[in-house]
């Protein structure tokens, strides 16, 4: 199992390496495809086999194929690539990078010095999908239907941001 | 219950969530910066679920659920202002997008 979550997290972390490398947008959302298909690999071995199906279904089927229709819709073009290789100058990416690197240095020491102590109580037994389906729709019901909410709030937005009429117009 | 030790999840996810913090950062089509918003979203469900299998609670599960409903409904609305701005303005820059300022 160790060996699964190495080789799977070395290849979630190089795959988003490329995602944000790309120039082609097309390549980079193939590479976030990998990436998030690497990362399902790494809830299965936590113990999470519905999660790692989720991750498969939603971030891989659904919200992937959701932003390479807006790309085609969109329409890129080797035009779009060379402009893209001009916004990304490498002194563009020194302080970022840097500033964001001391963060990670941090965050990785504060987890490695101050993490939690012994587990509390003896380790529980497995966690089953029932388990997780019980706490969904038990004390976690008003959060369904928030996110329910929030998913239509999303929705009637969508529809109104790619409306064309033209009187609609925001000017 | 899973092997793998909470630490090594937990610096995984600080990983990702760092290079989706850059590419937000240096990059400036909208799609990226969306791709990148996904790549932080799926760290900070990464760091839930290690939680959760630390504890031996359905909680961090649940929470990843919540967090692909709220990924969902960004990824659409981001996309659809994309659009939006592809047709205004000509250009995918997100510096373009600068008219509430006015």
């Amino acid at each position: 199992m160790m060996v699964a979550f190495w080789i799977a997290g070395g290849v979630a972390v190089a795959a988003t390496g490329m995602v944000i490398t790309r120039k082609n947008a097309m390549h980079a959302l193939l590479y976030l495809v990998v990436s998030f298909l690497a990362l399902a690999v790494v809830f299965y071995v936590l113990g999470a086999p519905l999660i790692a199906a989720l991750e498969v279904i939603i971030y891989a089927g659904a919200i992937m194929v959701l932003f390479l229709f807006a790309l085609m819709l969109l329409g890129l073009s080797t035009r779009h690539e060379r402009q893209e290789r001009a916004w990304m100058r490498p002194q563009g990416w020194v302080l970022p990078g840097l500033l964001t690197a001391v963060l990670l240095a941090e965050l990785i020491y504060v987890m490695a010095s101050g993490g939690p102590g012994a587990a509390p109580g003896a380790a529980p037994g497995p966690l089953e999908v029932k388990d997780v389906g019980m706490s969904l729709f038990g004390p976690y019901l008003l959060g369904v239907e928030l996110a329910s909410i929030l998913l239509l709030a999303g929705l009637v937005a969508a529809h109104r941001l790619t409306r064309e009429d033209p009187e609609d117009e925001l000017q | 219950m899973s092997a793998i030790p909470m630490g090594y999840a937990l610096g995984l996810a600080a990983i990702l969530f760092a290079l989706g913090l850059v590419g937000v950062l240096v990059r400036r089509n909208i799609i990226f910066v969306l791709a990148s918003i996904e790549v932080m979203l799926n760290a900070a469900g990464l760091a839930f679920l290690a939680a959760g299998a630390r504890w031996g609670r359905a909680d961090g599960q649940v929470m990843f659920v919540f967090i692909l409903a709220v990924a969902a409904a960004e990824v659409s609305v981001g996309l659809a202002i994309a659009l939006k701005c592809r047709r205004h303005l000509g250009t995918l820059d997100i510096d373009a997008i600068s008219k509430l300022k006015d």
